[in-house]
């Protein structure tokens, strides 16, 4: 990719669920302040992939990382043994597929991430909470019940509270798993506009299984298949010109 | 074209509603046995013993004359004895569960003391009693106290406690913790401000259930030995010196509710009789309000949390 | 995985599209032969029903476009299949604009059956053989993603311009010795340039055949090189 920052390489990335190779051999770059998509029949391994940039698979036993995921400017090794998978996380942020709000207040949702970072104030806090909402296009809906449960929204508004839950910490990428999947229409063109509001200042990585979302909102498009990157290029070329002709067959509806 | 004519059909949903019915009236009828046949049982208790419940009974030590004798002793050792079993199981229980469930690694030795646990929670009680004689009342000199009792008592209850705190943090899904993990939370940030808050109500019945099974074990209390007649109170926690709050009851001697029933029944005088009733009717009355205190917290836990 | 798209219906409105362009075009060539054959025979009728046919051609056009948008609309094709819709979508205007020439051509016949014929026809009808030849292949590249053949036809285009600017020069020494000839020589002059341009729409059809299968676009680059 030319004339790109890079916010990320990943360099010869394998991953093992116990025995298993889930990813194979991996290289790929995440450009800075763009939206990158993985799309990918099911078990291709996109999420295991997107799992990897936070060190989510740490949680669970017998998982092993080979090769790196380097973060820019830095150079740090994200899958490195010797790093803190919390240092990973306090950097990059995650949305999940079903929106996983805290049984708390609104308010506490997103102050949560502040505060495991050692904010106190309650008028940092403040200002955090309503800098997030507002990103997450929330603010106007929430500014007056924000010490309501969150459980009171709607699916899509329980969704963008997430995003702004994952904003609040300042993040350097942002990852989205198959964010609009449990969510209807409307909601789910909100987020995506959303999204496209949010790359201006956050590097944007997103598994989707709806090839036209993908076509809609990246940038940059990975097709993955059996757990090995097939094909990586500019969205648009790869959904008029694809290289491969496994791409081709998934983008045309041949499989999958 | 279906198989089978319309009447067909019909005659057989028909019969299969027929025994539906059969089968719902057979339940009731099952359900009756058991309510009514402890209706039954609680009016009896509570017509004999009626006459005696009172201010009296309940501010009055034992005494021979039966008229005079109340339940002052009895009710204040129960109470002093769950509020030990109550500090001792809660946060061991909760710790244990808390590390069983978030902590420990899933291999053969986590199995088979999770398989203890569960045991645990059948073996009979007067074991319990035993134990907590040779250990808390000779080896490590607490006497027949309440603090003795109160730990034998905990012990007890323990894997109940145990057991259902361990629900109540399964319970809470696993897409809270990810997301919690995932906004830089370490494992006990996640276990302290979500896991725990959350299961808090699951936690909270269970030791009320444990707590209002305690209320009735007379074999273990027997074992270490409670008195059976006495006639004053234990010392009060309240002190007027600094730090103003003693725990000198701790060390104190005690009775408990069950064995001054006990104690009554063994009286030949028919008036006795009432007492113990009375006392029954009591010691019924408190564990349904515990359980009902404990479906309550449920209650109100259940509409804030909506997994 | 399989060579055809999951969904069957889908697969079955592309097929309809090949099929509806090959008729399209069928019709046209079929229009281009009926013109010559009417010019050389000095047939009036058969002049006459070519240009009436004409509104059938339209309407095809019409469907297939329709057609189009739909499958647009509702099957949101990528890559392959997208650039076959947009490929069929340009190639019924050429298609249709290649049965307005044989129209013109049929109008010229008849103006030329009222006047006495000028000369015996030998090059014209090369030209028009040469033309739905390269009509015809660049049809068939079409259908079968078949680039070589598109590029065949892309070089077949010289030779129907050489034969056109010999008709001028042969003409217009016919021109130059007898003024009463103009009349009918610009006419027939007219049907040459109505098979040249012909030529160069069935040319366009190869070109787009050509991105349609490679996602290169080739056109306007001989522009560039001359």
């Amino acid at each position: 990719m030319v004339n790109e920052k890079i916010k990320a390489e990943v360099r010869n990335l394998n991953f093992y669920y116990g025995p298993v190779k889930a990813l194979k051999d991996i290289n790929l770059n995440i450009a800075e302040k763009k939206v990158t998509a993985l799309i990918g029949p099911s078990g291709c391994g996109k999420t295991t992939y997107l799992r990897c940039f936070n060190r989510m698979h740490d949680l669970y036993p017998n998982n092993r990382y080979e090769g790196e995921i380097i973060l820019h400017p830095d150079a740090l090794n994200i899958t490195g043994p010797d790093i803190d998978p919390i240092e990973v996380r306090m950097r990059i942020s995650m949305v999940f597929q079903r929106p996983n709000p805290f049984p708390k207040s609104i308010y506490e949702n997103v102050a949560y991430g502040p505060r495991v970072r050692g904010i106190r104030r309650r008028s940092e806090l403040d200002e955090r909470v309503e800098k997030s909402l507002r990103g997450a296009a929330l603010w106007e809906e929430a500014k007056d019940r924000l010490h309501d449960l969150a459980f009171n929204l709607s699916g899509g508004q329980q969704q963008r509270l997430c995003i702004a839950r994952a904003l609040a910490t300042d993040p350097e990428i942002l990852l989205f798993d198959e964010p609009t999947s449990a969510l209807d229409p409307i909601a789910t063109a909100k987020i995506e506009e959303l999204i496209l509001e949010l790359k201006k200042e956050v590097t944007i990585l997103i598994v989707t299984h709806n090839m036209q979302q993908a076509a809609r909102i990246s940038d940059y498009t990975a097709f993955m298949y059996i757990g090995e990157l097939i094909e990586f290029d500019k969205t648009e070329k790869v959904f008029t010109v694809p290289s491969h002709k496994l791409t081709e067959d998934y983008i045309t509806g041949r499989f999958g | 074209m279906p198989e089978q004519s319309i009447d067909d059909i019909r005659r057989m949903i028909a019969r299969h509603k027929l025994l539906d019915h059969i089968f719902a009236i057979v339940g009731i009828l099952s359900l009756m046995v058991g309510i009514l046949t402890l209706l039954a049982l609680f009016t009896e208790l509570a017509i004999e013993g009626a006459p005696r419940i009172g201010w009296k009974l309940f501010t009055s030590f034992p005494s021979r004359h039966p008229e005079e004798a109340g339940i002052l002793s009895a009710w204040v050792g129960t109470t002093l004895i769950m509020l030990v079993t109550a500090a001792s199981a809660v946060p061991l229980g909760v710790a244990s569960a808390v590390y069983l469930e978030e902590y420990a690694r899933k291999n053969w030795l986590t199995a088979i003391i999770e398989i203890n646990v569960t045991n645990l929670a059948g073996v009979p009680s007067i074991v319990y009693g035993l134990l907590a004689l040779g250990l808390f009342v000779y080896k490590l000199d607490f006497g027949q106290s309440i603090l003795s009792a109160g730990l034998t008592l905990a012990l007890l209850i323990l894997p109940i406690v145990i057991v259902s705190a361990r629900e109540a943090i399964r319970a809470v899904p696993g897409s809270i913790r990810e997301a919690a993990y995932a906004l830089g939370a370490t494992k006990w940030q996640t276990v302290r401000d979500h896991v725990l808050p959350y299961s808090l109500g699951g936690i909270l019945t269970g030791t009320i259930m444990g707590l209002s099974r305690a209320i009735g074990e007379t074999a273990p209390v027997i074992t270490i030995g409670a008195l059976t007649f006495i006639a004053f109170l234990p010392q009060s926690p309240f002190s007027a010196d600094f730090p103003y709050v003693s725990f000198r009851w701790l060390m104190d001697s005690f009775t408990v509710m069950p064995i001054q029933m006990f104690n009554w029944t063994s009286r030949p005088e028919a008036a006795f009789q009432h007492n113990a009733a009375a006392a029954g009717v009591v010691l019924l009355v408190m564990t349904l309000i515990m359980n009902g205190i404990a479906i309550y917290i449920r209650y109100r836990f259940r509409k804030r949390i909506k997994w | 995985m399989s060579e055809t798209h999951t969904i069957r219906q889908f697969e079955e409105e592309l097929r309809l599209i090949k099929e509806k362009v090959l008729r399209l075009g069928g019709l046209v060539e079929e229009g281009i032969a009926n013109s010559i054959k009417a010019l050389v025979e000095r047939d009036t009728q058969l002049a006459e029903r070519t240009i009436e046919n004409d509104h059938v051609v339209n309407g095809l056009e019409v469907e297939i476009d329709e057609l189009c948008l739909k499958v647009l609309a509702l099957r949101q094709p990528a890559a392959s299949d997208l650039r076959l819709i947009t490929t069929a979508i340009k190639i019924i205007t050429d298609l249709e604009r290649i049965g307005d020439m044989a129209v013109n051509v049929c109008e010229r016949v008849l103006e030329l059956n009222e006047e006495a014929p000028l000369k015996p026809y030998i090059d014209i009808p090369r030209m028009a053989e040469a033309a739905q030849r390269m009509l015809k292949e660049s049809l068939d590249a079409f259908v079968n993603g078949d680039t070589d053949l598109a590029t065949k036809v892309l070089v077949e285009d010289d030779f129907v311009d050489d034969l056109n600017r010999q008709i001028f020069r042969e003409l217009l020494t016919f021109m130059m010795e007898d003024p009463n000839t103009i009349s009918r020589a610009m006419k027939i002059l007219f049907i040459s340039k109505y098979l040249e341009r012909i030529a160069d729409h069935a040319t366009n059809i190869a070109e787009m055949v050509v991105f349609m299968v490679k996602g290169k676009v080739i056109r306007h680059i001989k522009q560039q090189q001359e």
